[in-house]
């Protein structure tokens, strides 16, 4: 899309510098609508609807801001979800996305442009992505003296579709507003150590308390910039911009992120704080040495200096490792762990290795999300080494990180996109200026140099890089290269990343397309059929969605804060229905929701993560739920004829296929996602009954029986009824068997 | 508690005071031989106001050590003003110390001159470094006001 426009700004490199600079806006305006055009394939394709689970709380969140304004918003105590507990939910979320989309609904309102609070916040991530390729330009210009790296950079941005992933129009996460802020913040620390302003470090700062109000991915870059200042200061290049930029940053900067009533005080308190804390305490030292040294010339001076920062660095250490034992300083948080050691969080918490976009990343993935940028990124990274300025080395150390964290966890490819995108740039800008301008006469760099001597000793034909067949050739695959770029880049936000995955769509035999909305049916069946303050038992997933869409109150949500209630949860699903009965009255359970696949072939339902549920639930009560149960004698995991006696008994296989075989001839029932053949006797229910499927059969909604007005057990109670029914049944055979809905 | 919002309030009324003779500076720089005085002056102050600074930290800071850090928000914010106004005079005198009279502290540069060349070009004006001051310090009380409730 871009590209093009791009490379035309290269070959015109000999027009004046206004039309140069009116070119550069008029390329820049061109990405951010290309960028902005690239993520709306979900709305074209379905409708204007907020994506996925997190974003339904955010949207939720949002309404409740706009509604009840930010003070009220400030100190919310939610009581519907997390159903006996609450949440304290303005004081355990980051606030920075539902206040960007408050405050620019109250700018469209000002304007007297009417516009839905749910537009604002399905257009949000789109409009922010715009603003990130900007935000790349400035960063790259920092980077590179070629202006067109810049365009270049902002440019894959825009498109890549590693950034198109969390970003795609209705995604309205935390990661849409973050990934501007992080790229912008780090354009200002850039520029703060280059100019040594205090101007642009309190820029940072504030830049870096906006993040951390958007995101909790502000570790990165509370954890980056020291480590680059510490890298600087190792290699000998300290100087007094470095300190007044770090200073300033730091100062001002952990002042704002404990504003944020979630981070608290955390910056002082959690060792994923502490470098920075560190590096601040080391560089001032490292000015007062300088400043001493100003007095004190001598070469024993440089012994004291070493010996000194040392000491301290030791003294430093064993004071943080005495504190974080006894308890001052909190360890390290569970999700650092797991970014160090890939096994850590499956043993120790397995709600973190459940979510999916916590797993290592394929290595594809990495191929599928920036195709060839992750070819050129190396190029990039080796050219940083050429010219290695304080920049340059953020870039390398940012690099760095960063691969191994897009390694570890698939979500942080988001944190690597923009660094890969920014040494793509550098490289193929290099490339690009070497191999195009180079018909001049006096060549000024060294590439240049080779090339003349290449034409002069060739009489003949023009051969090396001077003659135009080799421009060709050059330009013409990296044109080639870009424009597959494009390609690839369209197809995959089409196909892959554009589903609002609340509605399914799926292609008939005849091609057309087929819209499978059972979540929204069902979701509004309970708004529409269920008391207000009925209360929904589903597995996590699912929270954030019943409160959005069923505005019911639920048991558990994707907020996950505490463990032993969703395990709570995992347990009363994974247990016999004796079990979970109690449980189920305990917590006041109107209503337990399921999501089931077989009949439809939809493989993300409760079935294939029901393990997980196990596992957390023999994490809290390892006597009474055990993974091992649930596996045949030759572990696996089926849920056929051979399934185990525990596994058929479990309330979330029962409520799975209760009265799944109707739908088949006798002893024909198929499950399309396990592809097995079920059982030709469905499971019992007896503490639950019926109350809603969903067309495709994808959520079904059943109710919790009262207690029995006699005081008879339920199982009882169904087998009278069953008794008495099978004598009337005798009598009219045949409606029983259709299921009405 | 009173020591503290004594501790904290003294911190943001000097700098208030530096002002003065910093504003004044250009209008006196016409004279040559007034130039190092008033650099040393200028620079003075701020060393006062620096020391002065870690007294009020190192004050508070022995406060929460002795007597407990109970209204640990008024604590912290009044801690982190004292450190946090510290940084900034001591990046402020960098700014005008390096660029003004002849740097104080040239050897620095000895051994990593390779590296520093290109280090004090961006030739910060004193004006500018003390705009920039002003705006830092603005956005750090700020913040303290925000924090200590």
């Amino acid at each position: 899309m871009a590209e093009p426009s791009s490379l035309d700004v290269l070959l015109k490199g000999s027009s004046g510098r206004n039309t140069r600079g009116l070119l550069r806006i008029v390329i820049l305006l061109t990405v951010a609508a290309a960028a902005v055009a690239s993520r709306l394939f979900s709305v074209i394709r379905f409708e204007s609807i907020i994506h996925e689970f997190d974003p339904w709380f955010n949207f939720r969140a949002t309404k409740y801001l706009v509604e009840n304004g930010f003070y009220s918003f400030w100190d919310w105590f939610d009581d519907r979800t997390w159903h006996p507990l609450g949440r304290v939910t303005g004081g355990t979320l980051y606030p920075g996305l539902m206040v960007t989309s408050g405050v620019i609904w109250h700018v469209l309102r000002l304007l007297t442009i009417p516009v839905d609070i749910r537009n604002v916040c399905v257009m949000l991530a789109p409009g922010f992505s715009g603003l990130t390729a900007l935000a790349m330009y400035l960063l790259t210009c920092e980077m590179s003296t070629s202006p067109s790296a810049g365009l270049l950079a902002a440019a894959f941005m825009g498109i890549a579709p590693g950034y198109i992933s969390r970003s795609v129009a209705g995604s309205y996460d935390n990661e849409a507003i973050a990934i501007f802020l992080m790229v912008f913040t780090f354009y200002l620390w850039i520029k703060a150590v280059k100019n040594g302003s205090i101007m642009w470090g309190a820029l940072t700062a504030l830049f870096y308390g906006y993040m951390v109000s958007a995101w909790g991915g502000y570790v990165f870059i509370t954890n980056i910039i020291p480590l680059h200042v510490f890298v600087l200061l190792c290699m000998g290049r300290y100087s007094s911009r470095a300190y007044i930029a770090y200073t300033t940053w730091y100062a001002l900067g952990t002042l704002g992120s404990m504003q944020i009533p979630f981070v608290g005080f955390l910056p002082i308190r959690n060792s994923d704080h502490m470098s920075a804390l560190g590096v601040f305490g080391l560089i001032q030292l490292v000015a007062f040495a300088e400043f001493v040294r100003g007095f004190l010339p001598g070469k024993q001076f440089q012994r004291l200096l070493t010996s000194m920062v040392l000491l301290t660095f030791g003294i430093g250490f064993a004071g943080l490792v005495l504190l974080t034992v006894s308890g001052v300083v909190a360890p390290w948080s569970g999700r650092f762990y797991s970014l160090w050691d890939t096994g850590y969080a499956k043993i120790h918490i397995p709600i973190i290795a459940s979510v999916s976009e916590h797993q290592p990343t394929a290595w594809p993935a990495f191929f599928f999300d920036l195709n060839f940028l992750i070819w050129l990124f190396p190029a990039g990274v080796f050219m940083c080494f050429q010219s290695l300025k304080d920049e340059h080395v953020f870039v390398i150390i940012y690099a760095v990180l960063s691969s191994y964290f897009a390694g570890v966890m698939v979500r942080l490819m988001l944190t690597l996109t923009p660094i890969v995108c920014v040494a793509a740039a550098m490289a193929l800008s290099a490339v690009l200026d070497n191999f195009l301008t180079l018909g001049k006469p006096t060549p000024p760099s060294k590439v240049n140099a080779d090339g003349s001597k290449f034409f002069g000793s060739g009489k003949g034909p023009m051969v090396g890089i001077y003659s135009s067949i080799s421009k060709l050739f050059v330009s013409g695959t990296i044109t080639l290269y870009l424009l597959i770029f494009v390609a690839h880049c369209t197809w995959v936000t089409s196909n892959a990343y554009s589903s609002p995955s609340v509605v399914l769509a799926s292609r008939m035999p005849d091609g057309s397309q087929f819209i499978i909305d059972d979540y929204r049916e069902a979701y509004y069946w309970l708004r529409q059929n269920t008391p207000d303050n009925a209360k929904i038992m589903s597995w996590w997933d699912y929270g954030y969605q019943i409160g959005g869409m069923a505005d019911r109150p639920t048991l558990v949500d994707n907020n996950t804060w505490n463990n032993t209630h969703i395990a709570t949860v995992g347990k009363a699903m994974s247990s016999r229905e004796e079990v979970s009965y109690p449980i189920l009255r305990q917590h006041d359970v109107d209503y337990v929701l399921v999501v089931f696949g077989g009949l439809l072939g939809y493989s993300g339902d409760d079935l294939n993560k029901f393990l997980w549920m196990v596992r957390i639930a023999e994490g809290i009560w390892p006597d009474e739920v055990k993974e091992r149960d649930f596996f045949t004698s030759r572990g696996e995991y089926r849920v056929d004829e051979e399934a185990t006696p525990t596994m058929r008994n479990s309330l979330m296989y029962k409520m799975s296929y209760y009265n799944y075989q109707s739908l088949f001839p006798a002893g024909q029932a198929v499950d399309r996602v396990r592809g097995v053949k079920l059982p030709a006797e469905g499971p019992q229910l007896n503490t639950l009954e019926e109350a809603f499927t969903s067309e495709n059969w994808i959520i079904r909604i059943f109710k919790v029986k009262d207690l029995d007005n006699f005081g008879r057990d339920h199982s009882n109670v169904v087998a009278f009824d069953k008794g008495l029914k099978k004598k009337r049944a005798t009598k009219k055979k045949g409606p029983r068997v259709l299921r009405t809905e | 508690m009173p020591a503290k919002r004594n501790a904290a309030s003294p911190a943001s009324a000097p700098a208030a005071s530096t002002t003065a003779p910093l504003s004044s500076g250009p209008a006196t720089l016409k004279t040559n031989s007034s130039i190092t005085d008033i650099a040393i002056h200028r620079i003075l102050l701020l060393d006062a106001f620096m020391a002065f600074l870690v007294l009020v930290g190192g004050v508070q800071f022995l406060y929460c050590v002795v007597a407990g850090n109970y209204p640990f928000n008024a604590f912290l914010s009044g801690f982190s003003a004292a450190v946090g106004q510290f940084v900034l005079t001591a990046s402020l005198r960098m700014q005008t110390s390096d660029t003004g009279a002849t740097s104080s502290k040239p050897s620095s540069k000895g051994k990593n001159a390779r590296f520093a060349e290109d280090e004090q070009d961006t030739g910060i004006s004193h004006e500018r470094a003390f705009a920039d001051y002003i705006f830092g310090s603005l956005i750090l009380h700020f913040f303290c006001i925000n924090f200590i409730n």
